[in-house]
């Protein structure tokens, strides 16, 4: 007998005793109320200590301090309108060596919860590959605005699951010492959030 | 006909190799380990009611996570075919291992047959369970973990004493000098500053991140219906040993199964704020099956039986397999914060640990884990998936073997109690018999209490005052009013 078919039939065994169906009672909130989720966003953002900047025009600014971004390929040109550093675009795919020597990432996400301050990527567009906005210590990611739902269950449901999904709050951190809450161990040490409005 | 095939109990890290009582007395002295202990539960318990009491359909997310989990122990074998299916339909190889042996033995087949010697791992408490880095070693694979926590410990050549911190035991100075003695690439004037600390780590394991071939880690959940897996963490290390490795290897448990993709929507609001004490984690990663250009190209995941099968077949400790690992019930634990991880000899401690484990094992190997514990209930109050673990502790009491004086002892005394005329009578006795004893005690130390008893009768006071009968009952008095 396989292992599979062993452990089947022993799970099989210990259900001899016929449970009865479960029905889930599903009375939690799976649609916000608040009328305030971009202000409640930048709240929850900004007290696991990401940076918030509101609008386009703040990008220009923020990259003129980037001297070497990496973006995906599909990153949209507005963004990076003016940008006079060294742009390393991820086609051919660049490697973990080289990403770890640029200075800042550049992308865009599929969802924002308002809630808990999660920004969600799913490789959609503007986002590339997971190893992008791994490696670089510095995570710049464009929201915009009708990209931001209030809660999880609201979130989920705008998500392809068969793509690999990255949920991101806040910076890198650890909270193994003492249970005390440190930013910056191995993902990126500075995430930048820059919420435009969905127009632009 | 086929017989039916019995469940069976597992291996691994989950024995205790002294009872409790026994394991617990150093820990209980070190006057060190309990003031570390107590700062940490108290942070995290005051973390953790912060966030829950901000959200207002608290109670109504418990029960949806309680009823889904009960749900997918109805339906495990279905919903283990299905998620078999849907991850292998999605380019991810499926494995099945009886137990702690044979889940280690796939996991070193599959690192060879990837040409490497060394994986980087991602915490996993079905890894320690079936201890898989001494299998690795063993079989001269280098393992090397990631996590913070995982990374003291195993520099520290110790074991963990916490589910989600197994570092919890050491304090900041602790920390700096095990990374001062097992780190060549510590810096000399390291301080023991966390973020100084979060630092030298990151450097210890950036290359190693960057370079790595194969990866291990477990699953927070594996959904049935789309064959995705879930990792939740906050470090980033995580991040990098998902997406980094050309090959993945998750072990999971057969009891982490989730039915749908949206069940997502109730756990992932559950464990975070019940763990850290955290709105969200700062990463949560999902993957199905293999993404061409994005992540690791050969996937493999390793379902593990190791005990669960004994425990789905026990009706009222069923529930146990509804554990999503989050450490909130060790975190309010009365016993716990005394006598700290290391004294529940498995890898699972705390209140989870003294059900889970008798039961992983079978209850006559962990015979005095489901007494490590005052019944005080908090533990329940606390889970986000409402197991109700006082009560399985009482069940499991029940199947403890228990010593034939104590048996017959009980059989006096039920027979005894069984009748009121029985029972009046022998208070009347007792009385009778304590009468001067008591009037004696009560005048020398003020309380009707014995503080020693002959053997075999020691064993009870050993850690309790005995209370002598009093005077008169209640009925009497009352009878006379």
């Amino acid at each position: 007998m396989t292992a599979r078919d062993e452990i089947l039939a022993r799970l099989r065994t210990a259900l001899a005793d016929g449970p009865p169906p479960v029905p889930v009672p599903r009375r939690y909130r799976r649609v916000d109320d608040r009328s305030d989720l971009i202000d409640t966003l930048v709240d929850r953002l900004e007290d696991y200590r990401a940076v918030v900047h509101r609008g386009i025009d703040a990008l220009p600014r923020l990259l003129s301090a980037v001297d070497r971004l990496a973006v995906p390929t599909d990153v949209p040109a507005g963004w990076l309108a003016g940008y006079a550093g060294r742009l390393h675009r991820d086609a051919p795919a660049l490697s973990p060596a080289t990403l770890d020597e640029l200075d800042a990432v550049l992308t865009g996400c599929a969802v924002a919860v308002a809630d808990t301050g999660t920004i969600i990527l799913d490789a959609g567009p503007a986002q590339g590959r997971r190893a992008l906005t791994l490696v670089p210590d510095r995570h710049i990611c464009v929201v915009r605005t009708d990209q931001v739902v209030g809660l999880l269950p609201e979130a989920l449901a705008r998500l392809d699951p068969r793509a690999p999904l990255t949920w991101i709050s806040g910076p890198s951190a650890t909270s193994d010492i003492e249970l005390n809450r440190v930013e910056g161990v191995h993902g990126p040490r500075r995430l930048e959030i820059v919420l435009i409005s969905s127009g632009a | 006909m086929s017989h039916p095939v019995a469940p069976a109990t597992g291996g691994g890290r989950i024995r205790t190799p002294l009872p409790f009582p026994t394991a617990a007395r150093p820990a209980v002295a070190d006057q060190q380990l309990r003031a570390n202990l107590h700062r940490a539960t108290r942070t995290i318990r005051a973390k953790r009611a912060r966030v829950v009491d901000e959200v207002p359909d608290w109670e109504a997310l418990r029960d949806a996570g309680s009823a889904i989990k009960a749900d997918v122990q109805r339906r495990l074998p279905e919903l283990l075919e299905q998620f078999e299916a849907s991850a292998t339909a999605a380019g991810a190889t499926v494995h099945w291992a009886r137990d702690a042996a044979e889940a280690c033995r796939i996991v070193v087949a599959l690192t060879r047959a990837a040409g490497a010697d060394e994986v980087v791992k991602v915490k996993s408490m079905a890894t320690q369970e079936i201890e898989l880095n001494e299998a690795l070693e063993a079989a001269g694979i280098a393992a090397y973990e990631t996590d913070l926590a995982e990374l003291i410990v195993q520099l520290g050549e110790d074991t963990p004493s916490h589910i989600l911190v197994p570092a919890i035991h050491y304090n900041r100075a602790q920390i700096r000098e095990i990374f001062q003695r097992r780190m060549p690439d510590a810096p000399a004037d390291l301080s023991d500053e966390p973020a100084a600390l979060a630092e030298a780590a990151r450097v210890h394991l950036r290359r190693r991140f960057l370079s790595a071939r194969v990866a291990v880690s477990g699953a927070n959940f594996a959904v049935a219906d789309t064959g995705t897996l879930v990792v939740v963490e906050s470090e980033g290390n995580g991040r990098m040993c998902l997406t980094l490795p050309e090959t993945l290897i998750s072990v999971v448990g057969v009891e982490k199964l989730l039915p749908t993709f949206t069940d997502l929507e109730v756990f992932l609001q559950l464990l975070p704020r019940s763990s850290t004490g955290e709105r969200m984690n700062p990463y949560t990663s999902m993957w199905t099956g293999v993404t061409p250009g994005d992540g690791p190209q050969t996937v493999h995941v390793v379902l593990v039986d190791n005990g669960r099968s004994a425990v789905l077949a026990d009706p009222v400790g069923r529930p146990a397999l509804s554990c999503i690992r989050c450490s909130a019930c060790l975190n309010v634990c009365p016993v716990y914060e005394r006598a700290g991880g290391h004294a529940y000899g498995s890898v699972y401690p705390g209140p989870i640990g003294a059900i889970l484990s008798p039961q992983l094992t079978g209850v006559a190997d962990n015979a005095s884990l489901p007494y490590a514990s005052t019944l005080c209930g908090a533990c329940y109050d606390v889970c986000p998936v409402k197991i109700n673990i006082p009560e399985i502790l009482v069940h499991l009491r029940q199947q403890a073997p228990h010593p034939p004086a104590e048996r017959a002892t009980m059989g006096v005394l039920s027979w005894v109690m069984r009748s009121p005329r029985r029972w009046a009578a022998a208070l009347r006795l007792a009385r009778a018999g304590a009468g001067p004893l008591g009037a004696y005690r009560e005048r020398r130390t003020g309380a009707r209490t014995l503080r020693r008893l002959p053997w075999p009768a020691s064993a009870w006071t050993r850690s309790r005052d005995l209370p002598l009968p009093a005077p008169q009952t209640f009925r009497e008095w009352w009878e006379k009013q």
